[in-house]
This record gives C-alpha cells, structure tokens and sequence, in this order.
C-alpha cells in the first residue's frame, strides 16, 4: 500500500513514495528526512541536536527505515487513513506535558488571514493576551 | 470586540493574538475577522459573550494578530478545551495565570432557545463578568509581576489541564481530519473529529468544530439540537468556568 503523504510535527509532506506493510511504514533515507527531519547516519537517527540509537528492526536490506516503529519508539501516537494514503504522527505526551508545565509558553507558528506566518516567540518582550476562538 | 481593549492598553505594552481554531479556514473565519459582518450581528451574541452595549456597539476590525489554526495546534500545546479560552504570558515569555475562560461565563445556558433573549438579570451578570477579567488583564498590564492576578507558579501548574496519551491521540486524529478535510474527503474528516471527541469527551472545541464541517455550516454558529443536548447533559459541570479573579495573589 502505497503513502503519499505524511504529517509529522508541523509538518505536511506530500508526494512521497512510502509503503505501508501491516504495522509498518518503510521510507528511503531521503524521503524520512524530508517528512520528518530524521536523518540515518552511523550513529542513528538524528535530529538536531538529539540522535536515537537504531534498532536493527527498524531497517531493511534495502536500506530503508520502518518510520512506524521508530515513531512508537519515540512515543509518538500514529492514525491512518490509508484510503487517502496518508499516515500522522502525534506528539510524544511527556513533551507536551513538560513543556506545557515548565510554564514557558508553549511557541508556535501559524498564518494570518493573508497566509502570513507568525510566532508567539516574535512577540518576546512585550505581554500577551493570547485567546482561541471559534467560528463555531 | 477585543479591539477597544488592544486600543486602550498597546501603548502600555499589551499584544494580543486570537487563534481561531477553525478547520475550514478562512472560508469561515474571514468575514469575522475584517469585520464585515458587523451591521448583521445580533446585539444577542455581545450579551452572551459579556460585552455591554455600549462596547458591543463600539465594535471595529481588529488590528491585533489574528491567526488561523486549522489542526488545533495552540489547543494541544496549552491544554485548551473550549474557546474562547485566554493565557497570559510575559516578556519572557512566561505563562502567568492558568488557561482559562477570557471573561465569557455560563450565560449562554440560560438564553431562550426559541426567541433568542437572554433575561436582563443574566446577561447583567455576564457583563459583570466579563468587566472584571477585563480590569484583571488592564491591572496586569499597568503592574506586571505585581499584579495581584499573577498567579505563583505552583498554583498555575495546579490549574493546568495536563495531556494524556488519549489527548496526543486526539490531537493526532484532529491533524490528520484536517489533512482530509483540506483534500475533500469530507466524510472521513468527519469520522477523526469524532474519534478525537470520543478520546477527549471534554473538549468543546472538537465536539463544535466535530458537528460544523459541512459545508453549509462552515462560519455558523452551532445552535442546533446537537449543541444543546450537549450543553444540557452537562448538569451541573460548567461550559465555562469563570476566571479565578477574587482570590488571586
């Protein structure tokens, strides 16, 4: 079963060439950077500044990664829609705890009516009154 | 309507930023936010969110950040569950009181549902509601740290609605409802909603977005039988518990 798109984080990464096998999601090197920033290099997967030791089971002969069982590995929820083939990715809950609980606001980047983006973090040195809505 | 409040206090260093969490978008957000809609809104929807009036009808187009956040991101992150739901945070980006509700209370449970008044004792008391949180945020404004509405950091934590794994999952269920509804496939963005309403029975910004992704709904409000069932099998638990302003410091 073929998966075109992935949403990791924040983002959306269509066009891709995944395959989907029961349980797993199996991504070349190339294609698990773009949708996720996870690198494969010799010492794992890396990010940043962080890198995951990787399990052997996590890739196959050809040399692509099961971005399934790394995602569990990391404690991240996964819902699919394989009709549509697309997979998500949630966000760890020990992440979002933490840092919802560290009381530093949580940053985030969203567009404006004109697409324009904005974070919270532009707004540093001035208070906020930050507030949801609905049109609902 | 926030707007006279942003014109009274930017010059003393308030930013505000409203995040509509709104799936379809700018289809359904846009005539709210240019405020074209002004002349056709009914004086009935100022009374229930608290505005008086006289602020009601000092209404104008928003000149602070409006933003657009179709996969409820801002609400995962803060722990919302209904809008409006306001935080404050500082200049160092600190949070300084608990996500709670920004001035609306519980009035809206007592408008007629047939002729859409709202009796004048109620909406007295929801005006008085709304005028206190709004002195708290001015208080704030002009005293900072000071201020006796800042709250201590451990009595924040106690009043934050901290994730679980149902929430992530929700949360999850709520991206990928947006990824579809985006493309088109209206019935399964509306089969996530509902999974994450199942996971997150108390979040009301899932349950209304959840019942308004049809396309004749899109920018309406939900008054239908679906939203008042809802609000009714609530008993006594509030739709919008008030602020904590008496005793805060």
């Amino acid at each position: 079963m073929n998966v075109s798109t992935i949403l990791y984080d924040d983002r959306s990464t269509g066009g891709l060439h995944a395959v989907a096998d029961a349980d797993r999601l199996w991504l070349t090197k190339a294609e698990l950077e773009q949708a996720t920033g996870w690198k494969l290099e010799p010492e794992g997967l890396c990010r940043g500044d962080a890198c995951v030791r990787t399990n052997p089971t996590w890739l196959d002969d050809q040399g692509r990664v099961d971005l399934a069982a790394f995602a569990t590995y990391m404690g991240q929820p996964i819902v699919r829609e394989d009709a549509a083939g697309a997979w998500a990715f949630g966000d760890n809950v020990n992440a979002v705890c933490d840092q919802l609980f560290s009381l530093q606001a949580p940053d985030f980047t969203l567009p404006d009516l004109d697409g324009k983006p904005h974070s919270l973090s532009d707004f540093r040195g001035r208070k906020v009154f930050l507030f949801s809505w609905g049109s609902y | 309507m926030w707007q006279v409040v942003y014109e009274e206090l930017k010059s003393e260093g308030l930013e505000i930023i409203a995040v509509a969490l709104d799936t379809a978008g700018k289809a359904a957000v846009e005539t709210r936010i240019r405020a074209t809609d002004i002349a056709e809104r009914p004086p009935v929807l100022g009374r229930l969110m608290g505005w008086s009036d006289e602020l009601w009808s000092k209404q104008a187009p928003p000149t602070y950040t409006c933003l657009i956040d179709e996969a409820h991101v801002v609400a995962e992150l803060y722990g919302m569950v209904n809008v409006p739901q306001g935080v404050w945070i500082d200049e160092q980006g600190r949070i300084v009181r608990p996500i709670e509700s920004a001035g609306t209370s519980d009035v809206v449970r007592h408008l007629d549902r047939t002729s859409f008044e709202l009796p004048e004792d109620v909406a007295a008391q929801g005006v008085a509601l709304r005028s206190q949180y709004v002195d708290a945020l001015r208080d704030w404004v002009r005293k900072g740290a000071a201020s006796r509405y800042v709250m201590a950091p451990d009595e924040i934590r106690k009043r934050l609605r901290g994730p679980g794994e149902a929430d992530v999952r929700a949360a999850t269920h709520v991206r990928l409802g947006r990824h579809l509804y985006a493309q088109g496939a209206l019935e399964r963005a509306k089969h996530h909603f509902r999974e994450a309403v199942r996971l997150c029975p108390d979040k009301w910004n899932y349950r209304r977005q959840s019942n308004m992704l049809d396309p004749e709904s899109v920018g309406q409000l939900n008054a239908g039988p679906d939203f008042w069932a809802a609000i009714d099998a609530l008993g006594d638990t509030p739709f919008y518990p008030p602020a904590e302003l008496g005793n805060a410091g």
